[in-house]
């Protein structure tokens, strides 16, 4: 049961910039007009967004996470997420056992 | 609203983000395990995952731990790392009508990215509402704080999870939603320039600055086309 005050301290600046990068959205759309382009464009961040933090690891990392990205892929297009997810785990687990 | 309708909605919350529950439940298990082989004790793993609660940035941060933990270090990568909260945020409190201001904010400091993902989901079939987005925070929230505290007890039982393929289940599930999204040529355009600006960003940057490169480029992106579009219509 034992804290260290530094580890403390660590886990504290985390969340204060955490709980910052949270919270700042909310009183960015406060003083920016939302209309047209802008509007279409806050649109198309869940996307953005998503893509940046997958794109290392289906197009930059390997042979085995590129295939299993594109068998996860291909699976959302008619199974349901936690099915494609599973087959995209396998996949991987199983490219790698082939050392690829 | 009556109370058998809150309720209805905060068990169609839960049932929306159970699938997220099983993918997230061997993330935390390995979360905890690395925690473990950092010489975080259990109380200081289940205090970070319940404070910080942002899977990425804790992987970050037991990446970069060092002893004495800096906390220069570690506040500066989770500031690098969520800035993609900055329009996560952003986008999703454009759909929150329904919210008291104070429950907006409150909803905002749980914006983990699949609570995030599956509540802009929704937003498009169905107004939002405090008691659903509550049934997709609360068992996300615990499943998250339980199973990093059982990963850093369990320790080195847990078998390496890049060989069983566990670390990829988090990507897998993004690459899910990344399909949900798809809206036509336009989200084809984001994709690319996003994906393009990350692995380049990745590549010859150092550290995490891929995210926010490739949310940001993907962004700009979207702006480009949209006023393109504008000056057709007027012209």
């Amino acid at each position: 049961m034992s804290v260290d005050l530094l580890t403390l301290l660590a886990i504290l600046a985390m969340t204060a910039a955490t709980v910052l990068t949270r919270i700042s959205g909310l009183f960015l759309i406060r003083h920016v007009s939302l209309e047209g382009s802008r509007r279409k464009a806050i649109e198309s961040i869940p996307p953005a967004v998503l893509m940046a933090v997958v794109a290392p690891t289906a197009f930059a990392t390997g042979i085995a996470e590129t295939i299993a990205c594109a068998v996860t892929a291909f699976a959302a297009l008619r199974l349901p997420m936690l099915v494609s997810v599973a087959l995209g785990v396998v996949s991987v687990a199983i490219l790698r056992a082939f050392g690829l | 609203m009556t109370e058998n309708t809150k309720l209805q909605d905060f068990l169609g919350g839960i049932r929306s983000i159970a699938p997220l529950i099983a993918a997230v439940i061997p993330i935390g298990l390995v979360f905890g395990a690395v925690a473990a082989t950092k010489g975080l004790s259990p109380t200081e793993t289940g205090l970070m995952s319940a404070l910080v609660f942002a899977g990425g940035s804790q992987f970050v941060a037991m990446d970069i731990w060092t002893h004495p933990a800096s906390w220069a270090g570690v506040g500066f990568a989770a500031l690098l790392v969520n800035i993609r909260h900055v329009l996560m945020s952003a986008s999703l409190a454009t759909k929150m009508e329904g919210f008291s201001p104070r429950s907006r904010f409150a909803s905002m400091l749980f914006l983990a990215d699949e609570i995030w993902a599956m509540a802009e989901f929704r937003a498009r079939v169905a107004t939002l509402t405090p008691a659903w987005f509550a049934g997709l925070v609360a068992p996300f929230y615990l499943a998250w704080v339980i199973s990093g505290v059982a990963g850093v007890t369990a320790g080195a039982f847990l078998g390496d999870p890049v060989v069983l393929g566990l670390d990829f289940a988090f990507p897998a599930v993004f690459i899910v939603l990344v399909m949900g999204f798809w809206k036509g040529p336009e989200t084809g355009a984001v994709l690319l320039v996003s994906g393009a600006a990350a692995v380049a960003t990745q590549h010859f940057v150092p550290g995490v600055w891929y995210i926010a490169a490739g949310a940001i480029a993907g962004l700009l992106t979207a702006l480009v086309a949209g006023n393109r579009e504008k000056q057709e219509v007027a012209s």
